[in-house]
């Protein structure tokens, strides 16, 4: 604590009750780190942690990253492998405009899709244009910079709102452009809803990359990815770290504050802008070498909201906060779609909340009860009533699970309808409750929830992966808005 | 080829749909600052339950009541879905973010849109939806009417403007006649002042959203009336929506009115004498010239920022 006082060492000190001897406002920005340093041997060790150079954590993950292929070998794994990089550099671009720049870009993706366009044009045969990819990187970076440029301009007048609903309308205009592409002025340019085929994959100096190696995805590629992302990684840290970096964050905090310290705002807000866009559009030329093509429909909203999902889960404002998060959402994601996956997940989410919300009490004693006597209870009422009801799985966790809660052989789609109502209802209805009723009311909520899960989500694994998604969203800025790793950020008012 | 009146007759029927969802959006953003993105779900939601109670109540071809009763239950019913639907809304996503910074209420908002579109996704499946309107009481809604110069005119048309206005009128008269309407007003001035002047300043949300819900209701239903509804309109009726809010001025009522109808203007008229599929591009180029030339809308007073 000694060290949050400046001033002369030998001055007597002075008594707590007479108020912080630094101003308030960084008394106030202070009181996470003071809480840290009382926080025992947790928080002892998170400032350790917090002493490491960033760059050897960076060095720790790129090194076990390029290990992964070495201990899986599964062309689906490594797969996984590329997207995740993918994200994680989407991630770090957005974190530019969003995270530091303060900015809220929501036609982010569509300078993805220009990216993967632009590289598409100019290495496929659709025009018989093979630009090596040695130049079509930069030059589609470079332009990607400029059309973001040419975008945030009108933001420049524009607060807040006005600009997320400016970029949400560029999307949606990127999306009409392309599927429209094919007859600009009785031109084909993008294909339309076709999209663009067979487009080179990335070739160096002669030599081309293939993307399937013996019948699997070439790990080649997973590698390139990692590098791009690297690079862009440390480019942006030192960016963040130097003058500009500075100026974007004090755009952040106080538009207004920082352009009557004479910051050229507008100016500021177009850099952050191009840097994002630039980023994203390097991202899109290395998705389009490895998937060969483009459509209009890969450039969707839902993929803009999954990577703010990544962002504000991870922290926005935190580089390493915001490649975990890619990480978590996209593996989240490859989880969903797996019915078993899915179902222990949703179990363990229960249980870590559960055990997170009501600790080792005697509440929670009563609840875990209640819901498991309430399950068999009723699985046991049911099955001697109507038995097609409830069905009992043979083997595996959902073959246990499947003795506690209901699923019939066929659902009835007005029950899963009204299940889902009552669920939402009911969640609703128990955040009203508090202390023992809440107790009470929980186990039937549970067991509803559990319905749902297995009867009505698992099965559709496509709006479900998106419903998680908003939720997620939802809960994370009001629980936790700063995210897992994100800086602590205090309101001065 | 469609005559100038076909397409002020479609121009009319398109711009009061919108004028309805951009009243939600203005009314939402007077009070509380706030981009409600969510909104044109609700008007998704709404058309869903009109189509749900127009079933419950036999359908189009032959419906248990007579059609004008069958025309006012689907309406109310969607529109008291609708507002239930906001008041949860506005209690679970917005109101811990009351005093957040600016941009985190905004992305609780995109979170409550895609929750609430794959949600309907998931429970109905992605397929289109039709009122079939035209089966009502035998088409008579179509065949009658009257006409002007070479075009008909149909009922229909003329309910779904109509009603449109009227309650765009009631609107305006609970905004500015009633007590709750002052404290609205208030509110959307300065809430902080309001607050201390005794003003309840969350009932006055909770009634904001009320109200601007129930007109995405109603807009949902007179939607689904004309074309076949499905879980994926919400999105781009959102921003349609609020396009037509800014041109006309945010957070003013006959602004909203004003940009509904300019928007299905440029709308039908794209559509009519150029092309359907650049429509956007036109309303794209509107929406950027008016934040450009005039961020304050046709109708808006300027927004002065104190220090």
């Amino acid at each position: 604590m000694s060290d949050l006082t400046p001033g002369d060492p030998n001055a007597p000190a002075l008594p707590e009750a007479e108020g912080p001897a630094v101003g308030r406002d960084e008394w106030v920005a202070r009181h996470g780190e003071r809480r840290l340093a009382r926080g025992g041997r947790l928080g002892e060790m998170e400032q350790r942690l917090r002493a490491v150079p960033w760059w050897a954590f960076l060095i720790l993950f790129l090194a076990v990253a390029s290990l992964m292929p070495a201990v899986e070998a599964s062309g689906y794994v490594r797969r996984v492998g590329f997207d995740t990089a993918i994200f994680m550099l989407l991630a770090l671009g957005l974190n530019v405009v969003v995270g530091w720049g303060g900015l809220l870009d929501l036609g982010y993706i569509a300078f993805f899709g220009i990216g993967a366009y632009a590289y598409a044009i100019f290495s496929s045969d659709k025009f018989g244009i093979h630009l090596p990819t040695i130049v079509a990187i930069p030059a589609i970076t470079i332009l990607g910079a400029l059309i973001g440029l040419l975008v945030g301009l009108p933001s420049r007048r524009l607060s807040g709102d006005y600009l997320a609903i400016v970029t949400l309308f560029f999307l949606e205009l990127f999306e009409t452009v392309m599927l429209n592409g094919n007859q600009i002025f009785g031109h084909n340019i993008t294909g339309g809803a076709n999209g663009i085929l067979n487009v080179d994959p990335l070739s160096f100096f002669g030599h081309t990359l293939p993307v399937q190696h013996q019948g699997i995805f070439a790990v080649s590629y997973y590698y390139v990815a990692l590098a791009v992302f690297a690079v862009v990684f440390v480019a942006l840290r030192f960016a963040n770290l130097s003058r500009i970096g500075r100026s974007w964050r004090s755009l952040r905090e106080d538009p207004l504050a920082a352009e009557v310290m004479g910051m050229p705002v507008n100016w500021l807000k177009l850099t952050a802008f191009a840097t994002g866009a630039a980023v994203a559009a390097l991202t899109g030329t290395i998705e389009t070498s490895l998937t060969g093509s483009v459509f209009p429909l890969n450039f969707s909203p839902t993929v803009l909201i999954t990577i703010y999902a990544m962002v504000i889960l991870g922290g926005s404002g935190s580089q390493a906060g915001v490649v975990l998060g890619a990480i978590l959402v996209n593996v989240l994601l490859q989880v969903l779609e797996n019915p078993d996956q899915a179902r222990v997940l949703f179990y363990l989410l229960i249980v870590v909340g559960v055990l997170a919300a009501f600790r080792l009490t005697r509440r929670l004693a009563v609840l875990a009860v209640e819901t498991i006597v309430l399950g068999f209870v009723i699985h046991a009422i049911v099955s001697a009533v109507h038995p097609s009801w409830a069905t009992e799985g043979h083997s595996g966790f959902s073959g246990l699970m499947s003795h506690w809660v209901l699923v019939p052989s066929t659902l009835t789609p007005w029950v899963g309808q009204v299940a889902y109502g009552v669920l939402i209802a009911s969640v609703l209805g128990i955040t009203l409750l508090r202390g023992w009723a809440r107790v009470i009311a929980l186990p039937p909520v549970l067991y509803l929830a559990a319905f749902v899960w297995e009867n009505l989500m698992i099965p559709n694994p496509g709006p479900t992966r998106y419903i998680v998604l908003g939720l997620l969203l939802i809960v994370l800025v009001i629980a936790r808005p700063n995210g897992l790793l994100g800086e602590r950020r205090v309101e001065i008012v | 080829m469609p005559t100038f009146l076909q397409l002020t007759l479609d121009a009319l029927t398109l711009g009061s749909v919108y004028a309805l969802v951009a009243l939600g959006y203005s009314l939402v953003y007077g009070v509380l600052k706030l981009l409600n993105f969510a909104h044109g779900d609700v008007v998704m939601v709404g058309s869903f339950i009109g189509y749900g109670a127009l079933q419950a109540l036999g359908g189009s071809a032959n419906p248990a009541v007579p059609v004008w009763l069958l025309l006012v239950l689907i309406t109310l019913a969607a529109m008291a879905g609708c507002a239930v639907l906001g008041v949860a809304i506005e209690r679970c996503a917005y109101r811990p973010l009351r005093n957040a910074p600016r941009i985190v209420p905004l992305i609780s908002a995109l979170g409550v849109s895609f929750f609430l579109a794959n949600s309907m996704q998931l429970l109905f499946g992605a397929q289109q939806r039709d009122y079939q309107s035209y089966l009502l009481s035998g088409g008579s809604l179509y065949f009658r009417g009257f006409d002007v110069d070479t075009v008909h005119v149909p009922l229909l048309r003329i309910i779904t403007i109509s009603s449109a206005f009227v309650l765009m009128v009631i609107l305006w008269f609970m905004v500015n006649k009633t007590r709750t309407g002052r404290a609205m007003r208030a509110t959307s001035f300065d809430g902080e002042a309001a607050a201390m002047m005794g003003i309840d300043v969350d009932r006055v949300i909770v009634f904001t959203f009320i109200l601007g819900s129930a007109l995405a209701g109603a807009a949902g239903v007179l939607l689904g009336l004309r074309i076949p509804t499905f879980t994926a309109i919400g999105f781009t009726l959102g921003l349609k929506g609020f396009t037509a809010a800014v041109i006309g001025g945010i957070g003013s009522i006959p602004g909203a009115m004003v940009g509904g109808l300019l928007l299905g203007a440029a709308e039908s008229y794209t559509a009519g004498y150029w092309t359907t599929s650049w429509s956007d591009l036109v309303v794209f180029s509107i929406l950027i010239t008016f934040m450009i030339f005039r961020p304050q809308g046709l109708l808006g007073r300027e927004d002065i920022r104190k220090v």
